[in-house]
């Protein structure tokens, strides 16, 4: 299953980055393969509309959870019917190491 | 645990107009891109303001949590807000009937997390695999400050002796009677709502 984290950079050790829509890059983690990709996020600056746009780019490579500091109220319902499961990281210092450690589980 | 299940927020009523448009001199003139109020900001509007149900009864209404809904009525006020001080035009359309997910904590690794499967039980955290998973009390966004909405700024007096009680959302006045009288009550304003909040229970 395809997990997207998002993170502040392009490295394993990169901190998970607190935004969802304007977040520097997408992990795309599978967790059967143990893949990883470093995906930049197109809509970062975004003048408007980050967080739906954000969401198309994640959506398309079929992921079916978001790992992310925080997802905005316009951004809940996309995924909802996207059926796409959001899960909330409040703690800013996790790696992208230390959260596909746990999706490993 | 027994998770809730999913709801389908729905609007019952769709509105009798498109939207609407400011007229005289000026009309037009400012930003003409119309403000677009969304069918379930619609909804909530009319279920509190015009049926004058309390955000409780509504939100159970329209299939929504507390937290959702409060969100969905405050966006609305914000539009219409902006909309007549801007003198913009209202649009009333889109928004759409969704699955509002119910939220999850889990207390191993201190993760939110919503349940998209209404059928499947949550069982196990999605992140690190623990089963110390609990409903989360709402949304994780803070929703706004809680406040008593079934009881407002107004209460409800009566003519003839003048006494009052705290007047309820969803209970029109003219429902209530004084019960020395035995008249109906009419609303009234409360000067000083604040201070009745806090010194609750003392009646004067
Ligand atoms: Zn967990
Ligand atoms: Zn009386
Ligand atoms: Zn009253």
């Amino acid at each position: 299953m395809k997990v997207a984290i998002t993170s502040t950079g392009n490295s394993h050790d990169s901190l998970i980055d607190p935004r969802f829509g304007r977040c520097a890059y997408f992990v795309i983690y599978d967790t059967e393969s143990k893949v990883i990709a470093f995906i930049p996020n197109k809509a970062r600056d975004a003048e408007e509309g980050a967080g739906p746009q954000a969401v198309q780019q994640v959506a398309s490579h079929e992921v079916k959870k978001i790992v992310s500091g925080e997802f905005g109220i316009k951004i809940k319902p996309l995924l909802d019917s996207l059926k796409i499961q959001m899960i909330v990281v409040k703690d800013p210092d996790k790696r992208i190491m230390d959260i596909m450690e746990m999706l490993d589980h | 645990m027994s998770p809730r299940s999913k709801r389908l927020r729905k609007v019952i009523n769709p509105p009798l107009v498109k939207g609407f448009k400011p007229y005289g001199p000026d009309a037009g003139k400012g930003i003409t891109e119309a403000v677009n109020l969304h069918f379930e900001e619609y909804e909530a509007l009319r279920l509190c303001d015009y049926d004058k149900y309390n955000h409780h009864e509504a939100s159970g209404i329209m299939g929504v949590s507390r937290p959702t809904f409060t969100r969905i009525y405050s966006s609305a006020r914000q539009k219409i807000a902006l909309a007549f001080v801007e003198g913009r035009q209202i649009s009333i359309e889109g928004g759409k009937v969704y699955f509002d997910s119910d939220w999850y904590h889990c207390i191993n690794c201190k993760c939110f997390f919503n349940n998209i499967e209404k059928d499947q039980k949550v069982e196990y955290c999605p992140l690190c695999g623990s089963n110390k998973v609990i409903e989360a009390e709402s949304e994780v966004e803070s929703s706004p400050e809680e406040i008593r909405e079934d009881e407002c700024a107004d209460f409800c007096v009566c003519p003839q002796c003048g006494y009052e009680q705290p007047h309820h959302h969803g209970r029109p006045c003219s429902h209530q009677f004084c019960p020395s009288c035995n008249v109906h009550l009419k609303r009234k304003a409360r000067p000083n709502f604040q201070q009745f909040r806090h010194g609750k229970g003392k009646k004067h």
